[in-house]
């Protein structure tokens, strides 16, 4: 099964390592700057590839069944309490531990700190990464809720996505520049390996338990809540911190 | 190594809290085959620390030597006196992006799993291969368009709000049990492989670019990745939609 997923990882990278090497052979078609050894290059690939390979094979065999019985035994039980409490700490402690999110969050802190807001030292930019994952993932949660609440009560999706963009775009207009990127880009990256296969369970779970819902309907759409809400968070959290 | 491994159990910790918190709590059985969880979550651990290195030293540096290679006075075409930059000049930029953008969905597995799906509701309206030749070229041009935007330094606002309106429209007109599908559609093409390499890339331009400044500049380009395969999913589907009534009139 490890073989599998390192075949299932290994055509995730492929097409990018083709890409790349192409243009580095034919059109630059330069050495490597001598900063960069090629030797550490392809150990850093290598790397990205097994950890890559045993982080979703572990999630699989542990997370994945663990949270996916415990999603439908939730909506079974239909108690509201619980599902809601449920549902945000669900989007809050996968976001957490999203690797997409902990390279964006690093990224930004560093181009940060680089304008001199942090102060360089790497504590302050430790913080600064670590705070916006906060951010970002009590986003997740509320969205995730937020879209439970949705299949509960059958609202239609797209008008409250509508609504979100429209929050979205008002926020932009009063929010400091600096943060404006990385809040539209934090959005995005919420919704990756970990998230998307518990949350869609969660709705799916819950779209089939309730009468009247269609899971291939209902079931979907929290992932899209997830990538709106990220955005107003991390907009509100520019506009508090900066 | 031993440093980010630390840092790592510190991030999975929140998730583990929760499904066995809410185990022993709520719904308070036995958990089956305990063992095999526990493993599952220790190569968690692990897994994530491995690939943090792996990013530091891998896809990062090439997200930024791209960047940087590509934007080189050398390698730009030659300016005459007094000439400036014209951002067609960078054209290579772009084709990099809409490469990367489109060869790294076209494969992700993810992808895969949803279109077929996708195609499975449709009753044979949709096609999952054309569903994600769909998604793949609004990714490839959502990525394109941010470096042209990171290029020319015009402000992402008016991209996010184009793309928004075009959004709606599109769902006013869509059929009607594509539109969940179309959503997340936009969120599954952000892979964890694909993600710190177009951050890097647009961090890297913006930086390389005299007159951009990478806080303002350098992100946005994730942002508009995952807005613009909506759009290019729901106009395959009223594509199809359309096809498909072309065929069978008033039946």
């Amino acid at each position: 099964m490890l073989v599998l997923q390192l075949g299932s990882s290994l055509r995730d990278l492929l097409p990018v390592v083709l890409v790349v090497a192409f243009f580095q052979l034919v059109v630059v078609g330069r050495p490597l700057p001598e900063a960069l050894a090629p030797g550490q290059l392809l150990l850093g690939v290598v790397l990205v590839l097994l950890g890559l390979t045993l982080f979703i094979r572990g999630l699989e065999v542990g997370l994945f069944p663990l949270g996916e019985t415990l999603a439908r035994e939730l909506a079974e039980r239909g108690h509201a309490f619980w599902l809601f409490a449920f549902a945000f700490l669900l989007g809050f402690g996968t976001t957490i531990a999203e690797p997409a999110l902990i390279a964006v969050a690093s990224k930004a802190a560093v181009v940060v700190a680089e304008t001199g807001m942090l102060g360089d030292a790497a504590a302050a930019m430790e913080q600064f990464a670590l705070q916006l994952r906060i951010v970002v993932a009590f986003s997740v949660g509320t969205a995730v809720m937020l879209g439970v609440w949705r299949i509960l009560t059958g609202w239609p999706l797209h008008l409250m996505i509508i609504a979100g963009y429209v929050v979205v775009l008002l926020l932009t207009l009063v929010a400091p520049p600096t943060i404006v990127g990385i809040a539209y880009d934090s959005g995005g990256v919420t919704t990756s390996t970990i998230t998307v296969p518990l949350v869609t369970a969660l709705g799916i779970g819950l779209a089939t338990c309730i009468r009247g819902r269609n899971p291939l309907l209902d079931g979907f759409g929290l992932i899209a809540f997830a990538s709106v809400m990220p955005i107003i968070f991390v907009l509100v959290f520019g506009i508090l911190a900066f | 190594m031993l440093a980010t491994l630390g840092a790592t159990i510190v991030d999975v910790l929140p998730i583990i809290a929760v499904v066995f918190g809410f185990q022993f709590l709520v719904i308070r059985k036995r958990i089956e085959r305990l063992g095999r969880i526990l493993a599952g979550f220790a190569m968690v651990v692990v897994g994530l620390a491995v690939f943090l290195v792996g990013l530091d030293m891998a896809l990062f540096p090439i997200g930024e030597l791209m960047a940087f290679q590509l934007v080189a006075a050398d390698f730009l075409p030659a300016l005459g006196p007094g000439e400036t930059r014209h951002w067609s000049d960078f054209y290579w930029v772009y084709l990099f992006a809409f490469a990367i953008g489109a060869s790294a969905t076209i494969a992700e597995p993810a992808l895969i799993a949803v279109s077929m799906k996708a195609a499975q509701i449709s009753g044979g309206t949709l096609d999952a291969f054309w569903l994600r030749v769909a998604v793949a070229l609004g990714m490839a041009f959502g990525i394109a368009l941010g470096t042209w935007r990171i290029v020319t330094g015009l402000p992402l606002f008016w991209f996010v709000l184009g793309a928004y309106v075009l959004v709606i429209v599109q769902t006013s007109l869509a059929p009607r049990n594509i539109i969940p599908l179309a959503y997340d559609s936009g969120g599954v093409t952000t892979s964890t492989i694909t993600v710190p390499i177009i951050a890097a890339l647009g961090v890297g331009l913006a930086s390389a670019i005299p007159g951009r400044d990478p806080l303002l500049d350098g992100f946005g380009m994730i942002a508009l990745a995952c807005l613009f395969p909506i759009i290019t999913v729901m106009g395959y589907a009223q594509l199809a939609d359309y096809r498909q009534r072309r065929r069978s009139p008033r039946s």
